[in-house]
């Protein structure tokens, strides 16, 4: 891997930028890997890439059916925050946070990590009492988030209307200063690039149409649209197909895949200066730097794989927005698009071992994943490398809806995640 | 947005006169004394998330706001067929 540096820039622009090597290569699938992971989102590049980086596990494919980073990782809107209720998800949450603010150090690849600020609208008593109840369980865990009064939420953001006459008027806020936005499709490619250059495979346009099992129950590999691939280690980080790849090895899954939809504007100059966010009325907006609105919807009511939505959810969150800021009222929408995630029934991830021998999965990241990318990497790299989990892993079992001990964010954190 | 049929009110009316109400065909146990941690798992929180056909609950929350099922296709979102809650359930496509 050539290091990309100032130098490395002044040297190829004396020669016409003719000696960028590629970033990663497609090589033909080796009949077997140490590790096999399924699925090149962000993700499971980053599961590889701490695979290869921290465990000295470098024989690893990443088989992607499309292109890497071509779901969800470049649908979502980018926030990346970590004041979130429980211990558990705290813990991993912030561990992701603490990764992200070295990460484009880490990778030498500018992944445009802008902690902004993510400021989350109270409109009524009820929000006011669960974002203080939050403010003062994060700082429990010595996460950051204060509570702005209305006033100082409008001089944070000053696009917001704070009018008291409005229909649910902006009362107070909480503010996560760490929390912010990161460039999505750099955080596919800077984590492939350093995957590759350790030795990892990205195999790409590679189904995976089965999991091989032996006789006594351990997996043997996995069967894909360019054959039979073996490995001792699967790890399924599949997002909204999890059930579908899971069920090849006949795991039922506690999950259900919905459409999640997003929308940009056209590109206006710096005037949302941080990521602004409504439970209430159901929005959340940031600004990128290209300019665009990028606008965050909720999902659709059913179950789908169409990764497409309904025109009246994105309708429901302009009506949202409009209400927050009304000088975006004449602002135009110039692409929509749909992703598809796995929600599971607390609204917390699973990363964990299966009952399975040889089989884990890095799944349930439900409408907010992208913000956990480098945490769920890394956690999960160790849970399988070391073949038990990670200590911040260790909560978010598959077997916690046998036994109860759910981590119920569903509850705790209202809508958006 | 979906057209979803009513097989009770019989016409076909906009998605969002709807809710939809989770799988379909899931028994609730009998005698709760006898249900296993397993049984309960599979019963409550399992799902079969069906890439394909899906059989599903939905309620015509904001028309006779009574319940029925449907199969539906999750990879295009067209509607196979609706049908009365307590009917049998229809073998159709790839659906089990």
């Amino acid at each position: 891997m050539r290091k990309y540096s100032v130098f490395a820039i002044a040297r190829e622009a004396l020669r016409h930028h003719t000696g960028w090597p590629q970033q990663w290569t497609n090589p033909e699938p080796q009949p077997a890997y140490d590790v096999i992971i399924v699925g090149a989102g962000g993700h499971g590049l980053a599961t590889a890439y701490y695979l290869a980086a921290e465990h000295g596990v470098t024989n690893v494919a990443v088989i992607e059916k499309g292109w890497l980073g071509g779901g969800n990782t470049g649908r979502n809107t980018t926030i990346v925050r970590s004041n979130y209720l429980y211990d558990e998800s705290a813990g991993i949450y912030d561990h992701a946070v603490k990764l992200w603010e070295g990460l484009s150090r880490e990778l030498n690849y500018n992944v445009m990590y802008s902690p902004r600020g993510v400021m989350m609208l109270a409109h009524n008593i009820h929000d006011a009492q669960v974002f203080k109840r939050h403010i003062h369980a994060n700082r429990l865990n010595g996460i950051d988030n204060e509570w702005l009064t209305a006033g100082e939420a409008k001089a944070f953001c000053p696009p917001l209307n704070i009018s008291p006459a409005s229909r649910y008027p902006v009362i107070g806020a909480a503010l996560q200063r760490r929390g912010g936005t990161a460039r999505y499709d750099a955080v596919a490619w800077g984590y492939a690039r350093g995957a590759a250059a350790r030795g990892v495979h990205i195999l790409q346009n590679t189904e995976v149409t089965g999991i091989r099992r032996g006789m006594n129950g351990a997996v043997e590999g996995v069967e894909t649209s360019r054959g039979f691939i073996g490995a001792s280690k699967v790890g399924v980080v599949a997002a909204g197909h999890s059930t579908v790849v899971m069920d090849m090895a006949g795991v039922r899954m506690p999950l259900e895949s919905y459409p999640l939809q997003a929308l940009v504007s056209e590109p206006v100059k710096p005037v949302v200066p941080c990521v602004v966010m409504s439970n209430t009325v159901h929005a959340y907006i940031s600004q990128s730097d290209k300019g665009e609105l990028v606008i965050g919807a909720g999902t659709d009511q059913y179950t789908s794989y169409s990764q497409t939505g309904g025109l009246h959810i994105l309708q429901h969150t302009l009506d949202a927005i409009v209400e927050m800021f009304p000088m975006f009222s004449r602002m135009k929408m110039l692409r929509s698009w749909g992703g598809i995630v796995d929600v599971t029934p607390d609204r917390s991830p699973i990363l964990a071992k299966t009952p399975v021998k040889g089989l884990f999965v890095n799944c349930g990241w439900g409408t907010g994943g992208f913000k956990a990318t480098p945490g769920s990497g890394h956690v999960f790299a160790h849970t399988i490398a070391r073949d038990e989990p990670h200590p911040i892993a260790a909560p978010f079992t598959l077997e916690r809806f046998r036994t109860g001990r759910l981590i119920d964010e569903a509850a705790a954190a209202a809508v958006a995640h | 947005m979906l057209l979803i049929r009513c097989p009770y009110c019989e016409e076909e009316r906009p998605e969002t006169e709807f809710r939809h109400a989770g799988e379909a065909h899931i028994a609730r146990p009998a005698d709760w004394s006898t249900v296993t941690d397993a049984d309960f798992e599979a019963f409550f929180f399992l799902r079969a998330n069906p890439k394909g056909v899906a059989y599903e609950r939905w309620r015509h929350i904001h028309g006779c706001a009574r319940f029925f099922n449907a199969a539906r296709d999750t990879v295009s979102d067209k509607f196979i067929v609706t049908y009365k809650a307590g009917e049998k359930k229809p073998v159709v496509g790839s659906g089990k």
